[in-house]
């Protein structure tokens, strides 16, 4: 399937995770250990260390970006994000974690259907044109 | 759909004005193209969240800026940071975080940005004008300015916030166009008794169980009374900014651009149309609790910063009221109220009440709270939903009386009567 839209540019091999609901980084995830921690969130508990991270969007806090890039600083990060909508939060993180460490993710937008038929464990690629392969 | 980029923004781009000024454009050149805007607008007022530590990246940033060489351009606030500065012997977190948190302060102040330390940029004496372009973080803050005062600015993040300052330019999409501005999915109040209309905690949850249901869209609320008061607005959309993505929202007949339903949906008819009735808002409101215990630890206010009406309502609350020996109360607050309490001579009473007050910072995500093994009230929709997942505390949602009360005894005492039952 062909990104709409690629945020981050780069390649990664990967497990796919898919959130059920958008999810709020800051108070959200433990960037310590890569684990979702928001009682309000149905996937609390789940870890998105090594993971290719699919997810409709972010939501809630303006602190949000300091905690996806502190996980990528400390490789409990994804290796991958898929996201449904444009985002701000992630552009904003891996930018930073690109400038500040070299530690940079994929991070692409599927606007159409294709999105609803990526499934929690398949094993996913993003090549360097945006493409997402099976 | 290609974006026009002026010469000053070139001129940033080309490095001339230092490398921090040159990554500073470049991500929002970057933002704006994802976001396919056509050009940059000028913003009169930055407030910025990059001011909170939260982690090394927070730090590592600032400080490449401030070697960089950053300045802001615009009037820039800070929000809400992780410790209070203004009373450094409440700090119980790890020596390490708070010389951090300071550090991040001082490259702040080093760059221009005016040491405000408020999520409620709007308290400090002068706001921002209907129709002005701002480039605002904290969604509380954001929601009030969009909402309440008409002024325009997007939900904007950390780092991405300090950049506009550094460049005084932001992408001219979302908010900062009129047409999305446009309310899309219509809440009708119905059978709400008259009473409850004028509860602070009805505003609350209301905020929350709009914050939950209207996603991305702009959200219309039909039937608030007139009367109702900036406190409550602003909880309002403390609570749906905290639950949802929402950055604004319409009150008919009570928010500058609504004075009617048609003006506020720009004459189109909302998408979707939402009946909140009394039962809505009571699950609305126990979602806002998780009381496994009815032992209190801690009541804590102010989320956002508590204002200086809200101090008038709690000041005479706490007369002949001494909080429990078992009990921390806490209200988080700015400097700019905390002058204010002082000038009026408040600050006593709240000392032998035994209440805490907090600078700068706020309970549910500084470490400035002693305990909370038992449940922690609170008034705020917005604290009681980020506490559990931050603090891992025990919340209940009450009313202010209802605080002050079990404060007092030691134990939670919220009317038998629940408000939305009778």
């Amino acid at each position: 399937m062909q990104a709409s839209c690629v945020l981050i540019e780069g390649t990664c091999s990967a497990e796919a995770l898919v959130l059920v609901e958008r999810l709020s980084f800051w108070g959200g995830l433990d960037p310590t250990t890569g684990r979702i921690i928001d009682p309000h969130h149905p996937q609390n508990g789940l870890s998105i260390t090594g993971r290719l991270l699919v997810l409709p969007g972010t939501r809630g806090s303006t602190s949000a970006p300091s905690t996806l890039a502190e996980s990528i600083r400390c490789n409990t990060g994804p290796k991958g994000i898929i996201l449904a909508e444009r985002d701000v939060t992630i552009v904003v993180a891996v930018s930073l974690t690109a400038k500040l460490y070299d530690k940079s993710i994929p991070v692409v937008v599927i606007e159409t259907d294709d999105y609803y038929q990526i499934r929690t464990g398949q094993k996913l690629q993003i090549d360097p044109n945006g493409r997402v392969w099976l | 759909m290609i974006l026009q980029l002026k010469p000053f923004d070139e001129n940033l781009l080309s490095g001339n004005a230092g490398p921090a000024a040159r990554f500073a454009m470049e991500l929002i050149v970057k933002i704006a193209r994802i976001f396919q805007a056509q050009r940059l607008i000028d913003i009169s007022w930055a407030h910025v969240a990059s001011c909170y530590y939260n982690a090394r990246p927070s730090l590592d940033f600032a400080e490449l800026l401030a070697r960089g060489g950053a300045k802001v351009r615009v009037p820039t606030t800070l929000t809400a940071g992780s410790i209070d500065l203004v009373h450094p012997e409440f700090q119980r977190g790890d020596a390490d975080s708070a010389a951090a948190a300071r550090r991040l302060v001082a490259l702040h102040r080093s760059m221009g940005c005016e040491v405000t330390m408020t999520c409620a940029p709007y308290q400090i004496g002068r706001r921002p004008k209907q129709g002005e372009h701002i480039a605002w973080c904290e969604s509380s803050a954001v929601v009030f300015a969009n909402s309440v005062l008409g002024a325009c600015t997007n939900r904007y993040v950390e780092f991405f916030d300090i950049c506009a300052a550094i460049t005084g330019r932001v992408p001219d999409v979302g908010l900062h166009n009129r047409e999305n501005r446009r309310g899309q999915v219509l809440f009708r109040l119905k059978d709400m008794p008259q009473w409850l209309l004028g509860e602070d905690a009805f505003y609350h949850v209301l905020g929350y169980l709009i914050g939950r249901e209207a996603d991305m869209r702009v959200p219309v609320i039909e039937g608030i009374p007139r009367t109702v008061s900036e406190d409550q607005l602003r909880a309002l959309g403390a609570a749906a900014a905290a639950a949802g993505p929402v950055s604004m929202f319409h009150a008919i007949g009570v928010t500058p651009e609504a004075a009617t339903l048609e003006a506020a949906c720009h004459g189109l008819s909302p998408e979707q149309t939402i009946d909140v009735k009394p039962a809505k808002l009571a699950t609305a409101r126990a979602a806002l609790s998780t009381p496994l215990t009815r032992e209190l630890s801690a009541v804590c206010l102010g989320s956002p910063h508590f204002s200086i009406t809200e101090f008038e309502k709690l000041t005479p609350l706490l007369e002949n009221v001494r909080v429990h020996p078992s009990v921390k109360f806490y209200v988080s607050t700015n400097r700019q109220v905390l002058a204010e309490l002082k000038e009026r001579g408040w600050l006593p009473s709240y000392q032998r009440a035994g209440v805490t007050l907090v600078a700068d910072t706020c309970t549910y995500f500084a470490p400035v709270m002693e305990g909370c093994a038992g449940a922690v009230m609170t008034n705020s929709a917005k604290w009681a939903y980020y506490a559990p997942g931050g603090l891992g505390a025990q919340v209940v949602f009450a009313s202010l009386e209802e605080c002050v009360r079990s404060a007092a005894a030691g134990k939670v005492r919220c009317d038998e009567k629940n408000w939305l039952t009778q």
